[in-house]
């Protein structure tokens, strides 16, 4: 009995792996492979000939370079703002302790659980009247606002981190509140920072309901829509290429959740115990 | 202890010129100044419109150039209770929502308890439990397209090879889509379920298990008297946040299938999205969104309400 349960563990393990892997590894080969086999009825996992011009393709002929720069604009400008914006609210939320930071963690938690069914009506509306449908502008704004709270989140965890006895030495010294922050508390929160931006970009890039209601014109599509806009039209595009552009489409976020692995699986188990 | 110590020095400070201020105020307007910019974007484009679309529901308006909306009371949620499709979508929804859920649980547990025991491959079995999470929605649902492909899909391929029936068309076939999708579903919610069982796991003392066993206890009987019970509170909670998630969930669906075939995977976000952006009645969409909030909150109140009567019972 004993020696039967290792086993079973490993095969159980082996399924999982199989089930969570499978797919991603069909997805990159199927990204070069060439339209020919991805129609026929042999299917094998090893591409008969390897078509690296898929990605060329994807690149140059489906508008993809145009949506990716797109995507890439929206995701730089809304991490920049959320750094901006988070880093001193974060500061503030957790050194005072008052009314406004209690709503403010309120709302975070609200937000967490939020049908963004019900305010992309009226936010629609709102940004229409400012012109601001159809704009990377407008989506940048969006963007900025559904990603700050749990930027506020993730970076107020960071500054908790910070001994309060650091910053009294400095004040100590004569450095009023700004100094302070400046020279003592933002440089040591620069790795929270650097975590905060990459989850702000992922977000941003990763991210689709927002871009699929507010953006009309195909020149201002992020990625995510140009992806959707071929799926379901087969015939206009080769499914080399479209999986060719999933591929590209998902290197940021796998980069960010490598780089982070180890961090997320800590930061989640705190919050999994405090909660 | 910090808010004595660090206001002193601002204010034993030089700052001549300036009506003095006293403690407390002079932190007040330091906290609001840091908290302002973070305020703002929420205000606006967060709070405000929810505000706006909770009034919403009660007017006639519709998505045209020149709008003009009129108060039209209840009315919008009268021809709700009547809207066999919406409560059609509602009930696929609970179904979807329910059985991601629960399966997200049982298959994260299994995850959970693997990576816990002392296996080999644990590594590489950890990136792969985060790779879902980190794709864009969209990559995903288009990858799993490719996977459930009718004629040239690996699915099918491997159903063929076991001499199964294999020219089911995944997400076509009436009977198949929901579940179909359902699995992606899984798929994509395995990580954050798993990371969380596994942090509770590892916070359950290893002497309560020793002893367990020292009991006589087997592993099956270890599992539900010492394990499930240490980990109720994180399950309750992780249950209770992948329900609101995957209630809540649009983009994926909409890319595998946009709700068909025949409306048989219209979740309740995906109708009330077509309601607004296509047959532009917002005011109605609206209602159906705050019916959606309502009853979801009401089902977790519920839950979280026996859950919380149970704890104190045992």
């Amino acid at each position: 009995m004993r020696k039967l349960v290792r086993p079973a563990q490993y095969l159980a393990l082996i399924a999982y792996i199989l089930f969570l892997g499978f797919p991603l590894l069909w997805l990159i080969s199927a990204s070069v492979k060439s339209s020919a086999e991805l129609n026929s009825l042999t299917v094998s996992l090893l591409p008969s000939e390897w078509h690296w011009e898929n990605f060329q393709i994807a690149l140059e002929r489906q508008g993809l370079l145009r949506s990716a720069a797109n995507s890439a604009i929206v995701a730089l400008a809304s991490t920049a703002l959320v750094v901006l914006i988070s880093l001193p609210g974060a500061y503030a939320f957790d050194r005072f302790k008052g009314l406004v930071s209690k709503l403010g963690t309120g709302w975070i938690l609200v937000s967490q659980v939020f049908p963004v069914i019900l305010v992309i009506l009226p936010l629609f509306l709102i940004l229409r009247t400012t012109g601001l449908t159809d704009s990377l502008v407008g989506l940048t704004l969006v963007h900025t606002t559904y990603t700050l709270p749990f930027a506020l989140w993730m970076l107020q965890g960071y500054v908790k981190a910070i001994p309060v006895d650091l910053e009294e030495a400095g004040a100590m010294d004569g450095a009023g509140r700004v100094r302070v922050l400046r020279e003592i508390v933002f440089p040591l929160l620069m790795p929270g920072v650097v975590a905060t931006a990459m989850f702000s970009f992922v977000s941003s890039w990763n991210e689709f309901f927002f871009a699929l209601v507010l953006l009309q014109s195909p020149d201002n599509y992020t990625l995510p829509i140009t992806l959707k806009m071929f799926v379901g039209g087969e015939g206009k595009v080769a499914l080399g290429p479209l999986a060719a552009g999933s591929v590209l489409a998902a290197i940021p976020s796998i980069v960010f959740f490598s780089i982070m692995q180890k961090k997320l699986t800590r930061g989640l188990l705190a919050g999994a115990v405090k909660g | 202890m910090t808010t004595a110590t660090t206001a002193t020095p601002r204010d034993a400070g030089p700052r001549q010129g300036r009506r003095p201020r006293t403690i407390a105020q002079s932190r007040r307007v330091e906290a609001a100044a840091l908290v302002l910019p973070s305020l703002l974007p929420v205000l606006v484009l967060s709070v405000a419109p929810l505000v706006v679309g909770i009034a919403l529901a009660f007017t006639d308006a519709r998505l045209v150039r020149n709008p003009q909306y009129q108060f039209v009371g209840a009315e919008n949620f009268q021809r709700l209770l009547d809207n066999g499709f919406f409560w059609t979508s509602f009930q696929i929804g609970m179904i979807w929502a329910v059985s991601v859920t629960l399966l997200q649980l049982a298959a994260g547990m299994g995850l959970a308890l693997l990576l816990n025991a002392d296996l080999k491959m644990q590594s590489l079995t950890r990136v792969l439990a985060l790779i879902p999470w980190a794709m864009p929605p969209v990559v995903v649902a288009i990858m799993w397209r490719m996977i459930y492909s009718p004629n040239a899909g690996p699915l099918n391929a491997v159903l063929q090879a076991f001499g199964l029936p294999s020219d089911i068309n995944w997400l076509a076939n009436f009977s198949t889509a929901l579940p179909a999708v359902i699995v992606v579903g899984v798929w994509v919610g395995m990580p954050q379920t798993t990371i969380t069982l596994l942090a509770g796991l590892q916070q359950i003392p290893q002497e309560l298990i020793e002893a367990a066993s020292i009991d006589g206890a087997g592993a099956g009987r270890r599992f539900l008297s010492v394990t499930l019970p240490s980990l109720r509170p994180i399950i309750t909670s992780i249950t209770s946040l992948n329900f609101i998630w995957n209630f809540n969930s649009f983009s994926l669906v909409y890319v595998l299938t946009e709700g068909g075939p025949g409306g048989r995977t219209m979740l309740p976000m995906l109708f009330t999205y077509l309601e607004a952006f296509k047959n532009r009645n917002i005011g109605y969409a609206a209602a159906m969104g705050v019916v959606l909030v309502v009853v979801v909150v009401a089902l977790l109140t519920l839950y979280l309400w026996t859950q919380s009567r149970s704890d104190k019972e045992s």
